[in-house]
Formats: C-alpha cells, sequence, structure tokens
C-alpha cells in the first residue's frame, strides 16, 4: 500500500480514473503513512481519519458515476491556519484551545468542491510566525531529510513547516499551506518539495486565520510542479466574501506547466546577491540561469534598488497588522480563558498563557510601531518603503522582464534548537531574506527544488513572477525541475 | 488643527461670572445609527429588540479568519447624509482600526475612519428666534458600533450582547461653532430634523439611535479657546441642554477660584444634573490607528453622488422657504411646519388650493396640539388632511366661527366623518341671516338699559354686547355680523 503514497498526485488522479485503485485505498494507504511517520516527524496535529474515509467513499461513488472532480479522491493535508468545519483549527496555538470552527474556508471549500479528500491538520509555527516550525504550541515538526551520514535533526522551515515535512515525507498527495514573507517557499526548499505563493488577491483570505492580512496568501506545497499547478487551479479564484480577492478568471495552471521558456527574459538581481552568500548557493544560482538559457529564456541583469530595506520594513508591517489581527484572543468568546480578579486581570493571564515567545515578541513589536508618536517614524515609513520596493519591481517588468531568478533561502535547513538563532531572532528572520520582498510588492513567487549542498540537503530556487502570472512561473518552474532532474526524495529513517 | 473662531461674541449669549463675562464654546460629535437592513461589514440584520445575541454572524462575532465586506446601503446613507449637510463628499476614503480591548468588541478594533473620511466640511442653519446662525460640519465618518455589556445578570460574570456589533454608525463631528445650552440643543434638534427627512437614522435619542458627546469649554468673550471637558454619550436634547450648563458653571468656578481645566472625559448624570470625571488626558486610551488591510480604499465616482443627490428629499431649510413663498405663512410658523417630514406633508395637503395662514394656524395650535397632548404622532392621527382641510374650508367661508370649528374639530377626531356634513347634519352652521341676529339684538338692548346707558360712554364696551348675543345663539351667530349690527343700533 505504501507504494500508493509514492505516486504524484497527478499520477494518483489518474490511477483513480484507471480503476488501478480506489480513493478509500489512496486514503488508507496515506492514513497508514500518517500513523506510522508522525510520532516521529510531528507533521500533524490532528488527523481527521473518520472524515477523510468517509470523503474517499464519496468520492469513489462520484468516480463510478464518471462524476470525479479534477482533485476527486487526493488525499491532502491541511495546514492548521485554516478553518476547517467541525475540526481542529488552532493556528499552532494554545490560545485557541478546543476551537472547532463552524465554518469552511473559501480555499478548502474549494478543494472539496473539486472532490479532494482531507487527511487532517498540518502542524505550523503559531500563527504562521516563524521559519522553523519551533514555535508551535505542538513542538517543533521534523524534516524528513538528514545530513547524510548524521542523526541530526533538522528543521522543515516554517512556518509552513508541517505542510513542507508531510508532502516531503509521503503523509499527503499535496498540501495547503500560507506566505506571509515566505511561509510557503523557504519550508518547500528546506524539503526539496515545491511550493508557490500566489498574486496577493490570487486565493481567498476568508476563513483562514490571519498572521498579517495584507502580505497572508494561501498557496499549496506540492511534490512537482505539476502537482502543484493541479492544486492551485482549484485553491484559486474570486470570493466576495474578501474584499481584497481579485476578480479575475482562473487559469487552468496545469496547462501551462510544460509551455517552456523560449523568448522569456530572465532577470538576475544583483542586489541579491549577499554577503557571505554559501558559494554552494551562489553556484546553485548560476546553474539554474544556464538552464533556462538553454531552453531559449534570455538572462538579464537587473537591479531592485530598494532590497534592503525589505526585510526591516516587513518586520514592521507584518507584527503591525499581526497586533492587531491577534487582538480578538481575549479569552472572552472562544478557545483558551484563564480567570483572573477582573476583566483586564484575565485578558492579561489568558493572553500570557495562550500566546508563546515569538507572537508576544511580534505583537509587542507592533504594539509599539502603531503607537502615538512612532507611527509616523516606523508604520508610515515602513509603507513607503514598500511601495518603492513594487515600483523596482514594476520599472523591471515594464522593462521586458519576464520573471526573475533568485536563491529561495540563504542556506539548506538547519538544526532543531539552533543556538544561534534562539540567541537572535533577528538571525531567524533573515530566512525570509529572499522571500519577503514578493510579499511585500504582492508578486507571485515559487520555490523548486534545483540542488543539493555538500551534506546532501536540498537546495531551491526562487522565480518571482508579475502580478497574475503565475503561469509563467509554473512553466519556468518545470524547465527548472526538469533539468536539475533530481529526485528529491528522503531517505526513509522514520 | 486651527480651530478658526466663525462666531461674533454676543452679549446675549454670556454667562456672568463673580469676575466677568463667559463664553460658552460648545462642539459635538453626533453619533447617528445608520437606517439600513443590515450591519455595516456583514448580513446580519439590524433590527431592535431582538432576543440576545440573535442578530450575530460569524464576522460580528469576530471568529478567525473572517473578513468585513462593506454594506453599500450603508455607504448610500453617508453620501445622502453628507449631501443633507452641504458637505464635501469624499471620493476615496478610508477604513481604519481604532484598537482597543473592551469584551464587548469582539474583534478587539473597531473599524472606523480617521484620517480619510467620507463626508468632509458642511453646515447646519439653525432658527433662534429672528437670527438664523451657521454651524460648521468638520466631518462625518462611518464606523461600527460595538456590543453591549450586561452586568445584572450574574453576580460575578458579565454577559455581552452582539446584536449591535459591528451596526453602521455615522459619526458628525461640528465645529466648535455653538455658543450656548439653547444653540446647542437646536442644533442637535435641527441635525435629528435632517437625518430624519433624509431617512438616514430614525434619529430615536432614547433608544439609543442617535447619542451625542458634547466639547465644553469657557474663554472670556472673545477671547483664547480655554481647556475642553468631552460630557460622554448624552441621549437626550435636554441633557445635553442641562449637562452644557453644569459643565460651563462648574469650569468657571474653578477658574474664577484661580485653578485650571483638566482636559478630561466626563460623564452627565441626569438624576443629579451634573457631570462627573470618568478619565483624565493620561488615562486616555492610545488607539493605535492604522488603515484596516482587511478593506480596500473606498471609492465611488460623480455619477453615485449625482445619482443619490437626484433622489434625495426636499430638505427643511427648502421646505421652509418655500412654504413662506407660497403659504404666505410666517417664518416662525414655517419652522414649526417643516419640523418633521410627516407633518409637513400633512400640512401641505391640508393649505394646497386654501387660505395657507389658516390652515397652518390650524395645524398647529388645533392639530398638533392635540396630536401632543395624546402623545401622538402626525402618523396616528385620527383626523385625516382631507377633514381638517374640510374643516378651515367651513371657517374660511364663514359657514362656522373658530369656536365653533374648534367643536367640529373634537367631533371629527372622536367619531369621524366629513365636517361639512356633520356641520349641516348637527346645525352648526352660523347664522348670518341677518333678520334674526338682529332679533336677538334687539331683545339683548332691551333687557339691558343700564349697560346701553354705559357703552355711549365706553364704547369697548360693546365686547359685553357680542357675548351676550353670541351666547343667546348658541355660539352660531356670525360675529362680523354680529358687531356691525350692534354698532348701528347703539349707535356708536
Amino acid at each position: 500500500m505504501t507504494e500508493l503514497t509514492r505516486l504524484s498526485l497527478a499520477a494518483a488522479r489518474k490511477g483513480l480514473d484507471d480503476k488501478a485503485f480506489s480513493a478509500v485505498e489512496l486514503t488508507e494507504a496515506y492514513l497508514g503513512a500518517i500513523a506510522a511517520a508522525n510520532p516521529k516527524l510531528n507533521a500533524y496535529v490532528a488527523v481527521t481519519d473518520d472524515q477523510a474515509r468517509e470523503m474517499a467513499a464519496a468520492s469513489d461513488e462520484r468516480l463510478a458515476a464518471g462524476k470525479g472532480g479534477p482533485l476527486e479522491g487526493i488525499p491532502l493535508g491541511i495546514k492548521d491556519l485554516f478553518g476547517t468545519k467541525g475540526s481542529h483549527t488552532q493556528a499552532g496555538s494554545h490560545i485557541l484551545d478546543g476551537f472547532k470552527p463552524e465554518y469552511e474556508s473559501t480555499v478548502t471549500a474549494n478543494l472539496w468542491r473539486d472532490g479532494a479528500v482531507m487527511l487532517g491538520k498540518l502542524n505550523m509555527d503559531e500563527f504562521a510566525m516563524g521559519s522553523s516550525n519551533e514555535t508551535s504550541y505542538y513542538g517543533p515538526v521534523i524534516n524528513p531529510w538528514r545530513g547524510e551520514g548524521s542523526n541530526l535533526d533538522l528543521v522543515p522551515g516554517g512556518s509552513s513547516g508541517g505542510s513542507a515535512a508531510a508532502v516531503s515525507a509521503w503523509l499527503c498527495a499535496g498540501a495547503t499551506a500560507t506566505d506571509t514573507g515566505g511561509s510557503i517557499r523557504q519550508p518547500a526548499a528546506f524539503t526539496g518539495t515545491v511550493g508557490i505563493k500566489p498574486t496577493y488577491g490570487r486565493c481567498s483570505r476568508w476563513g483562514v486565520v490571519a498572521f498579517a492580512s495584507s502580505l497572508d496568501q494561501a498557496g499549496p506545497i506540492a511534490r512537482t510542479v505539476e502537482d502543484a499547478a493541479l492544486l492551485m487551479t482549484s485553491m484559486s479564484g474570486f470570493d466576495p466574501k474578501d474584499s481584497t480577492s481579485a476578480d479575475l478568471a482562473v487559469p487552468d495552471f496545469a496547462a501551462a506547466v510544460e509551455r517552456g521558456v523560449k523568448g522569456l527574459v530572465i532577470g538576475v538581481p544583483r542586489e541579491y546577491r549577499m554577503d557571505g552568500m554559501p558559494e554552494e548557493i551562489e553556484a546553485l544560482w548560476r546553474q539554474g540561469l544556464e538552464w533556462l538559457r538553454a531552453e531559449g529564456a534570455t538572462v538579464r541583469d537587473i537591479s531592485l534598488p530598494h532590497t534592503k530595506y525589505a526585510l526591516p520594513a516587513y518586520y514592521i508591517v507584518a507584527p503591525a497588522e499581526a497586533s492587531s489581527n491577534l487582538a480578538r484572543y481575549d479569552g472572552v468568546k472562544y478557545g483558551l480563558r484563564v480567570s483572573g480578579k477582573d476583566i483586564t486581570d484575565m485578558y492579561e493571564l489568558t493572553r500570557a498563557a495562550g500566546f508563546g515567545r515569538e507572537v508576544k515578541r511580534r505583537v509587542m513589536i507592533g504594539t509599539y510601531v502603531l503607537s502615538a508618536g512612532y507611527y509616523d517614524a516606523y508604520y508610515v515609513r515602513a509603507q513607503k518603503v514598500r511601495t518603492l520596493i513594487k515600483r523596482d519591481f514594476e520599472a523591471v517588468f515594464a522593462d521586458g522582464v519576464d520573471a526573475i531568478l533568485t536563491p529561495a533561502t540563504p542556506s539548506a535547513a538547519f538544526g532543531v534548537g539552533d543556538e544561534d538563532m534562539k540567541a537572535d531572532p533577528v538571525k531567524m528572520y533573515l530566512n525570509d531574506v529572499f522571500t519577503v520582498t514578493v510579499n511585500m510588492a504582492g508578486l507571485p513567487g515559487i520555490a523548486v527544488p534545483a540542488g543539493k549542498d555538500a551534506s546532501g540537503l536540498p537546495l531551491g530556487l526562487q522565480l518571482i513572477g508579475k502580478p497574475f502570472d503565475e503561469e509563467t512561473l509554473f512553466a519556468a518552474g518545470r524547465v527548472i525541475e526538469r533539468s536539475a532532474g533530481i529526485d528529491f526524495s528522503p531517505k526513509v529513517w522514520w | 488643527m486651527t480651530i478658526i473662531d466663525t462666531r461674533t461674541p454676543h452679549r446675549k449669549s454670556f454667562i456672568a461670572g463673580a469676575t466677568g463675562d463667559w463664553e460658552i464654546i460648545i462642539g459635538m460629535e453626533v453619533h447617528a445609527q445608520v437606517t439600513s437592513e443590515s450591519k455595516l461589514f456583514s448580513g446580519s440584520s439590524t433590527e431592535f429588540g431582538r432576543p440576545a445575541n440573535s442578530n450575530v454572524s460569524f464576522v460580528d462575532a469576530a471568529m478567525p479568519g473572517m473578513l468585513p465586506v462593506i454594506n453599500e446601503e450603508c455607504v448610500r446613507q453617508a453620501v445622502r447624509t453628507g449631501l443633507g449637510l452641504k458637505a464635501q463628499i469624499n471620493k476615496r476614503s478610508i477604513f481604519d482600526r481604532k484598537n482597543y480591548f473592551y469584551p464587548d468588541l469582539p474583534q478587539g478594533y473597531q473599524i472606523s475612519q480617521y484620517l480619510d473620511p467620507i463626508v468632509g466640511e458642511g453646515r447646519v442653519l439653525l432658527d433662534m428666534g429672528e437670527e438664523t446662525i451657521e454651524i460648521g460640519i468638520e466631518r462625518l465618518h462611518l464606523e461600527q458600533d460595538a456590543g453591549k455589556s450586561i452586568h445584572d445578570q450574574h453576580p460575578n460574570m458579565s454577559f455581552v450582547d452582539l446584536n449591535r456589533s459591528g451596526v453602521a454608525l455615522m459619526e458628525i463631528v461640528s465645529k466648535p461653532d455653538l455658543r450656548s445650552a439653547d444653540e446647542a440643543k437646536a442644533y442637535l434638534s435641527k441635525l435629528r430634523t435632517i437625518l430624519r427627512y433624509l431617512g438616514t437614522c430614525d434619529g430615536n435619542m432614547e433608544q439609543g439611535s442617535m447619542r451625542a458627546d458634547v466639547n465644553v469649554s469657557v474663554r472670556r468673550p472673545g477671547g483664547a479657546f480655554g481647556t475642553r471637558c468631552e460630557i460622554k454619550n448624552v441621549n437626550s436634547v435636554r441633557f445635553a441642554g442641562q449637562a452644557i450648563e453644569y459643565e460651563a458653571r462648574r469650569q468657571i468656578d474653578i477658574l474664577e477660584d484661580g485653578g485650571t481645566i483638566d482636559q478630561e472625559t466626563r460623564l452627565f448624570d441626569p438624576k443629579l444634573g451634573e457631570t462627573r470625571s470618568m478619565r483624565s488626558k493620561e488615562e486616555a486610551h492610545d488607539y493605535r490607528y492604522f488603515p484596516d488591510p482587511d478593506l480596500l480604499p473606498l471609492e465611488f465616482d460623480d455619477a453615485f453622488i449625482a445619482k443619490l443627490a437626484e433622489g434625495l428629499p426636499e430638505l427643511p431649510d427648502e421646505k421652509k422657504a418655500r412654504f413662506i413663498a407660497e403659504y404666505g405663512v410666517t417664518a416662525y410658523d414655517a419652522m414649526v411646519l417643516t419640523l418633521d417630514r410627516a407633518g409637513a406633508d400633512f400640512y401641505e395637503a391640508m393649505a394646497k388650493g386654501r387660505d395657507g395662514k389658516l390652515a397652518a394656524n390650524w395645524f398647529i395650535n388645533e392639530f398638533s396640539a392635540r396630536l401632543n397632548k395624546e402623545g401622538m404622532d402626525v402618523t396616528q392621527s385620527p383626523v385625516s388632511a382631507e377633514q381638517l382641510g374640510g374643516i378651515v374650508d367651513l371657517i374660511g367661508k364663514g359657514d362656522i366661527s373658530g369656536k365653533i370649528g374648534k367643536d367640529l374639530f373634537e367631533i371629527v377626531w372622536a367619531e369621524g366623518g366629513d365636517p361639512a356634513e356633520i356641520v349641516e347634519a348637527r346645525g352648526m352652521k352660523q347664522v348670518t341671516d341677518l333678520g334674526a341676529i338682529e332679533t336677538v339684538v334687539d331683545e339683548i338692548i332691551a333687557a339691558n338699559p343700564d349697560q346701553v346707558a354705559k357703552v355711549k360712554d365706553k364704547p369697548s364696551m360693546i365686547g359685553w354686547f357680542v357675548g351676550q348675543v353670541m351666547k343667546a345663539s348658541g355660539g352660531k351667530a356670525n360675529p362680523q355680523a354680529v358687531n356691525e349690527i350692534l354698532k348701528s343700533k347703539l349707535g356708536i
């Protein structure tokens, strides 16, 4: 049965159509894999087996009737940030203890509409704040990958660490994830998986627990570019319940995957060549450009002059919005309540017990930068920087560039409990240095596994596209995937 | 913000202190609940008086991942109100979050408008006796109402009712142009009249759908503005007047004793008729306003505004001017007639094609007075405009006297019916038969020789004879005819 879990999403879907196996068999295979692996990897915080079996049985009925949807019978893992009706939805936090919403997020509802099966809820950094999945109330997720000859537990990246680990370790055929500063692309790069953050507004935010509303965007993590495209086609679409959702038709993203890069202009931003960047990352970047050039793309040096301000500005805007978005977790309506002598005491005790250190840190930063007397110096200026970053990209795209290639992360996955990062949160924040600009500008970005570092750990490249031009990213991402030709299967140790 | 003083200090509104005169400066922030079927950012009903927590959606309860979506009707209502206040309409405005913790504020922030409101500067005209004064409007913005905390249901817990949570409010901010409690009261009343004409707020202060925060300071006439105190949540026009008078006196007493005013928020206690401190400036919240990232800037075009302008009803100031011109009523009567739209419509229906002045007298002195006595409004009147017009017709034609008219009004009020038919059937018609009147006059003169002698010296005594004749005729004699016949018979 484990064989079934090794199929790509596209292959599994075809197998279901060909009646090579049933949706129930496919789901059972995944449930078995989860039961075996989760105690070690901690990728799932809740497994919804009963629901999975029911959904799979319903899929089999639809398949038998010839009414299978695009994702009919495909077992998926759902990041704990998505509201799923009647099941565990806690955003990796203690403060949402016991919370089970009475509603289904638009993105997951779209997936169920297309026939997908929910296996369970995936671990994540608390409220999507983190780059290692170590801030989760449910404990860290362990990366299925280990360095060659090493027994050291590595992080899967974050905040969608559970999603990336589960996809990489064959614990689901694909997963939903979200990306506010790199939370899809960085964990994808750390686990040898494909992750795309769509253009802001492409996927509805309705029913997804908010971190930083102007930056949050849902997207898939999958084992192949094609699988990511299939998932994104289902997840996307205009939603009148989200005022920031884009009223645009959703293309068939899978149809764009084999389009190639002939004639495309690929930009190489000089500002992304950081001091002290490891040579293997540099080499991988050059290799990626070679692959694209070999398939008919033109490579052009470009400049995005405000890049260096992106990370500091991001760490003002995102915490500011978060401090306000997280005000609703006050012990009054749902989730954790720690009673106190009066209402203020109750608020303080509840929030002190319910939020972890990183969330508290960001709520405090956000509260500070919005305070009277500091607002103009921090928040307003950060928003101006954001406009400048956006203009940098607009200028380059207006100049004929179709997509931009950069490294996805400054390094491969690091160890769980890394002392350096623990001592200095800014070191952890630097993980997002190549990815935050994309969120600040609202652009689409895809991370594709492209190589391995000296110890055999996956490394990813990032492609950044024009607004609502995810199709070019899938096409170019596929060229990198194909050219690399590497099997990104972790060695099973769990 | 620089405050510009638009008013000339006027002696009649000064308050005398121990050390000389003082002038009160008042500005108001009125919260008016928008008349709409559903809430500002959710589809929940706004119906008043439902059981607790029955008008609550996931958005109103701030469930994780819920997002606000603007209710276009509330936007239209705000624009209509702006047009009614002759104000600038901003085609682009921004919703901001006002952050603070309170159990009846589920999101932990109120969605409001801060730097870029939907409506800018406008004006309201007030009739103060002979004078019409103009009060500046600073802005109008849209915001969410909070829920309600209930503290008397449990010994050590509070309950929260979210029915109001998310209901749309318009905050209408005046400039500090008001100079007395009377002006402030007139402003609130006029604003309420305008909102009711527009149908954008029901103006029911006792139900809380309109409430005022009153800013009060005092100064030497024409001097620099003083430090102000804000009196929160005043819920009647009368209380606003009382609160201002108390607060001005309190501030004057402090200043005359050599003290200084602390900028603070105060509450008015209607039972004691006084204001007391709620929180000082130091305790004021830092609301950390910032643009709500869940909402795009609110934008519309000129056509949107033009369409709303077209559908606007005639407003009280315009109606008043037209009544003066068309019906020949006095400015005061026109003001009274236009106090509410239904009343003005009623008046107009009864006055059309009749003597407008007589109709106005009847509407104000008889009809409105009677409605007030019964605690009814014009829509509940048992007497229709046509019936009241019929009574006015009979008086105008001289078929009945004004006094009989009052009796007739009572009959129509109680029993209904066509006034002309009632007069006919019950023999209430005025006697204009001069012969019949002459007979009565002759009898009265013959029976009262002493009075006849006196009236020669004192012609004003004719009133006594008129009274006698009217009494004898059961009030039905035409008083004008009686007068003339008496004059000729008595030789005066």
